[in-house]
């Protein structure tokens, strides 16, 4: 598993790769539906091969955030520069075309596929050979979905799903349909990931796993992830920063720490009961 | 011999690719075959192959091609009549002004004109969903009906307004008799349920489901919604041109655009209902059933009853059956008949251990 090149200089905490430029620039983005501000101008940045959390109460619009970034809702204001290229607006097949991937609150897996035809599913939007030379199963067609079953294996192998695999998902219990989501999104190869609230609903091993997986994702691929969680726990042991929203307006943002002892935060958790 | 993969270890993903992965399934398609190729034209009689077996054959790819479209992408039809009707009239007329073309090539272009046609009706599936599109292709159905009724072109100013196909011919032979239509027809289906089967499992067929089975979640992973759905549509649409095709060549003779009406949309839609919708297999097992149910209620009742049952308490009590059958399987097993068959499967590989 650990065959990479291993970065040690000044990583922090053991971990391997360095945090790099900025990847992601979100720039005073404000999102109503009708009368409601979802998302309040908001702004922050993202570095290459961080883990960045975005948390907040209830309603905050965390997963607004989310659904901004990679193209589902469309700002009324702001703009959005990832990886060199700023936009607007764009769709969200563009976005993942442009290296975005992600995983949905509410599981959205393909409930009538198995694990396998689910996680190749990821990699569908790589596949360039068209439907005839696929219909004869010969060539270039035969070859092309070889070569991605094999790259497919290796995040089953790493996201320790093997004995799934030819599972319908809809049969399986809710932890391992929140990791065979994360292995669909995985196996698109993103260069950011974004992860809305992956351990909610699980138990304490179910979310020991999770967070070693992020983590190991984070490690191994080198991948940039952004990640809402309400379990502080996890943001606090995970994050690199973290930004919080409040009421779709941004309060702070900073390391863990920081953002820990920031009045403002400590007001904003204490006035909302979770 | 028991239905098992215990044993059969698979050493490399391309076995594990492979079109029927465990052994006993591979067998069961090469006897299907021996038997649809061999077997059945040794016992045939000229009724079986007029009556059942060629209108069974073009029924399944007719069931087939709406299965690709709702089926695997989701997308609900009532107008795959229409689309066989497409590919009956096109492949008249290319045959009938262009004699010197092969048959084959005419049929293929004649799914063409067919895609095309599907192409152009499936437009609004990029912005309404179930029961709306199906109306949307309702409108379709009796679009198309009126056109070949009202336009002569099509029929060739035929006064009775129908066409009468010449045989085909190949290699110089005009296939006349029963058994040659019969296996003109055989091969075609074998030949298209094959490449449907390969196409289902690659790229193309998972981009469908994931459509059919969460469609943000689709578009988040890459996958364009209007390729994609318009995609489904084309080949849908080629899959019941041909089968329209055949209709009238290999099995009518003679057919008005009439005989492609709602009705014979609503059947292909109940016989993927009832033999299993996004599943090859359960196109065919849909089709034998329609196809075979009335038959053998005829035959049952009037063993049972003798000259007692009149014609029309047959007539109403096959539909009564119909409608019961698909309002079960719509409330208890909605993946129908190829589930059943699954599911029977499983019970015996995994038999006497059910864990
Ligand atoms: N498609 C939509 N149409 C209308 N309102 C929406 C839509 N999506 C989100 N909202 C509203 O935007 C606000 C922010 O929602 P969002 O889902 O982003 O919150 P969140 O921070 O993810 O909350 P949670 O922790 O409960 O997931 C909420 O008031 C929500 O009702
Ligand atoms: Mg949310």
């Amino acid at each position: 598993m650990a065959e990479i090149e291993i970065q040690t200089a000044a990583a922090p905490a053991g971990r391997a790769r360095q945090i790099g430029d900025i990847i992601l620039e979100v720039e005073d983005i404000t999102l109503t539906f009708g009368g409601l501000t979802a998302i309040d101008n908001v702004s922050f940045n993202v570095r290459e091969h961080e883990i960045f959390s975005i948390i907040g109460p209830n309603g905050a619009g965390k997963s607004s955030m989310l659904n901004v970034i990679n193209g589902v809702y469309h700002p009324q204001k702001g703009q959005i520069t990832f990886n060199g290229k700023t936009r607007k607006q764009m769709k969200a097949h563009h976005s993942a075309a442009e290296g975005i991937a992600r995983t949905f609150q509410n599981i959205a897996l393909f409930k009538g596929m198995t694990v396998l035809d689910n996680v190749m599913t990821g990699r569908n939007k790589m596949m360039k050979s068209n439907f005839l030379t696929q219909a004869i199963y010969w060539g270039k067609g035969r070859r092309e979905e070889m070569e991605h079953r094999r790259k497919v294996e290796d995040v089953i192998d790493f996201l320790e799903i093997q004995s799934i695999r030819k599972t319908p998902v809809g049969r399986l219990p809710y932890g391992l349909q929140k990791r065979v989501e994360l292995a669909r999104a995985l196996a698109a190869e993103p260069k950011l990931l974004l992860l809305d609230e992956p351990m909610a609903g699980m138990n304490v091993e179910e979310k020991e796993d999770m967070c070693r997986f992020v983590l190991d994702i984070n490690d191994e691929y080198g991948t940039t992830i952004i990640l809402i969680e309400h379990d502080m726990g996890v943001v606090m042991d995970l994050s690199d920063r973290v930004v919080v929203l409040n009421y779709g307006g941004k309060i702070t943002d900073g390391t863990p720490d920081e953002v820990c002892n920031n009045q403002a935060v400590i007001d904003a958790y204490l006035g909302v009961t979770e | 011999m028991f239905y098992r993969e215990t044993g059969q270890f698979k050493t490399s993903y391309s076995a594990d690719e492979a079109i029927f992965p465990i052994r006993q399934d591979f067998v069961g398609f090469w006897i299907i075959m021996a038997i649809a190729f061999v077997g059945i034209p040794l016992i045939a009689n000229e009724y079986y192959f007029t009556a059942i077996l060629v209108p069974f054959l073009i029924s399944g790819l007719a069931a087939l091609g709406l299965n690709i479209l709702t089926g695997y992408a989701g997308q609900l039809s009532l107008g795959s009549a229409a689309f066989m009707s497409v590919g009956a009239f096109s492949a008249w007329n290319f045959i009938t002004r262009i004699p010197e073309m092969p048959f084959l090539i005419s049929f293929i272009l004649s799914g063409v004109i067919a895609a095309a046609v599907g192409i152009f009706f499936g437009i609004p599936s990029l912005r309404i969903k179930g029961f709306y599109l199906a109306v949307a292709t309702l409108a379709a159905q009796f679009f198309i009906e009126w056109i070949f009724t009202h336009v002569g072109w099509f029929y060739n100013y035929d006064p009775s307004g129908s066409i009468t196909t010449p045989p085909l011919t190949l290699f110089g032979f005009e296939l006349i008799s029963p058994m040659s239509r019969y296996y003109v027809t055989l091969t075609i289906v074998t030949v298209m349920a094959l490449l449907a089967k390969n196409m289902m499992r690659c790229s193309v067929g998972r981009d469908f489901m994931a459509v059919r089975d969460m469609d943000i979640a689709a578009e988040v992973i890459g996958i364009p919604m209007l390729k994609t759905k318009l995609l489904a549509f084309a080949i849908s649409s080629f899959y019941l041109g041909i089968a329209g095709a055949l209709w009238a060549f290999t099995y009518l003779g003679n057919v008005e655009p009439a005989a492609f009406d709602i009705a014979m949309s609503l059947r292909i839609l109940f016989m993927i209902i009832i033999g299993g919708v996004g599943t090859i297999l359960g196109s065919f097992i849909g089709a034998a059933f329609i196809m075979l149910l009335p038959i053998f209620l005829n035959l049952g009742a009037h063993a049972l009853f003798g000259d007692l049952i009149s014609q029309q308490l047959l007539v109403v009590s096959e539909l009564m059956v119909f409608g019961g059958l698909i309002i079960f399987f719509l409330i208890i097993e909605p993946h129908g008949m190829a589930r059943l068959w699954q599911i029977v499967k499983e019970k015996i590989r995994m038999w006497p251990f059910p864990y």
